[in-house]
């Protein structure tokens, strides 16, 4: 059998939102899952969280957004992914989220939603199902 | 041998009735411990709360040292609360609507929630602000979005509480521009402005500066209040923001009032007389799901800032020794799931802050984990107020919790705790050197962490998330308040246009004075008014101190 490397995931805050809570506890919950995380910090613009993304090799961009701007900042990363090339890089994420964004998000290519109520472990298994190893 | 802290008749009852009891029903197997996970006893008698516990030190009468009872000689018999819903969304224009709104359903008092950027000290055409303009508050970039957000509302009958940090002193100088305007003498102006920069680098992550030039400006900001608007509240030291990041109740406790001793020390420090301006700094904490836990918070809370104001700083006005509050129900207990359920919460939590003994509060909305809050959701907030001060009766009497064994015993341990806390803050320097060591955000971050895996392990529970869960809706789906993508566009159009109308040479002036005085120790107060007056913007204004302050970038701590 193959070893398979550690699933890379950035965890981000875009935008100027400053509730930080979930991103960090979601960060945690990754490193003790046993993948690799890359915690961007507060205040990323799009262009700093696709910078890092690309940098740092990750198989995934997870956004936590608590600030009602989701459509545009998930709708930015997403683009300047694609424009870098880097579309294979897969944008999920969670926060205050009116259900009746999901799908246009969902259309705008964010993989999958967490709103509030999901457990670490609901994120931890989703992730372990459908983030895998970007071939390199 | 017997423990000699009980007495006969309580090891008796323990091994004869209660332990029969037990045999044939034993209790739930349950963590009987707060939600902060503070463990809570079977039973509270007497000798909980010892041999030396005494009245007139511990509890004394309210509106006298040390105020655990209260801060008023007669509390809500004499006043209610001022109930003050939080609002703020889209444009000043629609956030003056809601105002006027909540004026007119018999709220009595105003609190402005501001946008993101607005919070960050930015305008609405910064990059940053793209996608954030009037989503999470109002948008105010100059004077002329003040003049038209307290249209018609009369500044010297209102009292305004301001929800803004950063940015804080150019906020209230536009304010102050406002009531000039008006006619309204600012020395009239009664308020609160937020204005606590320390809970940013704790809590809630809104911040320009590092730390310690901010200091200067909240320094420049109460002596201001001192000479100019003596009514006016020029901090509000605050809990809430600690709390909802996820902090334990003794947390929340001890880190505002570390950030409170850390204003009287720079107050102290810039030159000023304590007893000059320590009356007008107020408080603001959360009131989570654990009913007893919040009541002795806030009592414990009142009870060290009197000792703490009055034995180490010396303060002689009684005024300086009381702890005054405002609570906010905690955003972070309501769920998405059965939202109508919160109103339920909200109602206990707000009972109580109102048994805690609070000044001013505002009630969450149901559907807050979902969106701003709707019209009528806001409503239903503010009837719940309304409901527990005019029909439930706990208004009729001063503290009646108090000389519950459990009540007392609880206030004592949450006061011991939290000074376990201030002390070890004090023997790091500080609350600065504590943030800086990044110590308050790491205890939290823990205490989130290890709150969450209780709830995902439904250690803890959330009913209609971990407990009673419905595959179905339970009722309708609150309707959602939306901010529409226009508001954005037309902030830019009339930000522009007001730049356009502007006297710009003006404006570069008074930025440039600005920016010169911060070098020395002048007050900046009268030079940010005078830029304020004349519209330079939240971010001109902002960025012109950032050459002499700095920015602040934060160490994440996971």
């Amino acid at each position: 059998m193959n070893e398979q490397r550690r699933l890379r995931l950035l965890v981000g805050k875009v935008g100027l939102d400053g509730h930080d809570r979930g991103a960090k506890i979601i960060a945690r919950a990754f490193r003790d899952a046993g993948f690799e995380v890359i915690y961007t910090g507060l205040h990323q613009s799009p262009d700093q969280v696709v910078n890092t993304a690309i940098q740092e090799d990750v198989d995934a961009v997870s956004l936590s957004i608590l600030s009602g701007a989701h459509m545009h900042l998930f709708g930015k990363v997403i683009e300047l992914l694609r424009e870098r090339d880097s579309g294979d890089i897969k944008v999920f994420g969670g926060g205050i989220i009116p259900e009746e964004d999901i799908p246009r998000l969902k259309e705008l290519g964010v993989v999958e939603l967490f709103t509030p109520g999901a457990t670490t472990e609901d994120v931890i298994s989703w992730v372990r199902e459908n983030i895998h190893p970007r071939a390199v | 041998m017997s423990d000699p802290k009980k007495s006969r008749n309580r090891t008796e009852w323990e091994d004869s009735t209660l332990s029969e009891s037990l045999d044939r029903f034993p209790e739930r197997n349950v963590d009987f411990s707060t939600v902060s996970s503070l463990p809570i006893e079977r039973l509270y008698t007497p000798e909980d709360l010892g041999p030396d516990w005494n009245y007139d030190e511990k509890l004394g009468y309210p509106g006298e040292y040390p105020y655990t009872r209260g801060i008023h000689p007669t509390m809500h018999r004499g006043r209610l609360w001022t109930m003050r819903q939080f609002a703020g969304f889209g444009s000043a224009q629609q956030t003056n609507e809601r105002f006027k709104y909540l004026l007119s359903q018999g709220q009595t008092g105003l609190s402005v929630a501001f946008d993101l950027p607005t919070l960050m000290g930015r305008d609405s055409d910064d990059e940053l602000a793209q996608g954030e303009v009037g989503k999470e508050g109002v948008a105010i970039d100059s004077l002329a979005d003040m003049e038209v957000l307290f249209d018609g509302i009369p500044l010297d009958k209102v009292s305004t509480s301001m929800t803004i940090n950063a940015p804080a002193a150019v906020i209230f100088c536009m304010y102050l521009a406002v009531a000039e305007k008006q006619g309204v003498p600012i020395e009239k102006l009664s308020g609160t402005l937020q204005n606590d920069i320390l809970k940013e680098y704790i809590a809630q992550k809104e911040w320009i500066y590092p730390p310690r030039p901010h200091m200067r400006l909240i320094t420049d900001l109460m002596g201001f209040c001192t000479d100019n608007v003596p009514k006016w509240n020029s901090i509000s030291i605050s809990g809430y923001h600690i709390r909802e990041a996820g902090s334990t109740a003794v947390q929340e406790l001890a880190f505002t009032l570390a950030d409170g001793i850390g204003y009287v020390e720079a107050g102290i420090e810039a030159g000023q007389d304590v007893d000059a301006f320590a009356p007008r700094l107020s408080y603001f904490f959360n009131s989570h799901n654990d009913f007893f836990e919040e009541i002795c918070k806030m009592r414990a809370a009142r009870r060290i800032w009197a000792k703490t104001m009055k034995e180490k700083f010396g303060a002689k006005n009684p005024r300086s020794w009381m702890l005054r509050f405002h609570t906010q129900t905690a955003g972070c207990s309501l769920t998405a799931q059965q939202p109508y359920n919160n109103i339920v919460r909200v109602t206990v939590q707000a009972l109580a802050a109102i048994l805690g003994g609070t000044q001013s509060l505002h009630t969450n909305s149901l559907d807050e984990t979902l969106a701003l809050p709707s019209e009528n959701a806001v409503t239903i907030a503010l009837r719940t107020q309304q409901i527990l001060a005019e029909e439930s009766g706990v208004t009729n009497t001063v503290d009646p919790l108090a000389g519950s064994y459990f009540v007392e015993s609880l206030t004592d341990k949450m006061e011991a705790d939290a000074m376990a806390y201030i002390n070890r803050i004090a023997e790091m320097g500080g609350i600065i050197p504590a943030i800086e060591a990044g110590f308050p955000q790491k205890e939290i971050a823990d205490a989130s962490y290890k709150y969450q895996q209780q709830i995902d392990g439904a250690e803890k529970s959330v009913v209609g998330v971990n407990r009673h869960t419905m595959e179905h809706e339970l009722g309708e789906r609150p309707e959602i308040l939306r901010i529409g993508e226009e508001v954005e566009r037309e902030q830019l159009a009339r930000l522009q246009q007001m730049k356009s109308e502007r006297d710009e040479a003006q404006v570069q002036r008074d930025l440039e004075t600005l920016r010169k005085a911060a070098e020395t120790d002048e007050n900046l107060m009268p030079l940010m008014l005078q830029a304020v007056r004349n519209y330079a913007t939240v971010q001109e204004i902002s960025f012109a101190l950032v050459p002499v302050f700095g920015t602040y970038r934060e160490v994440s701590v996971l």
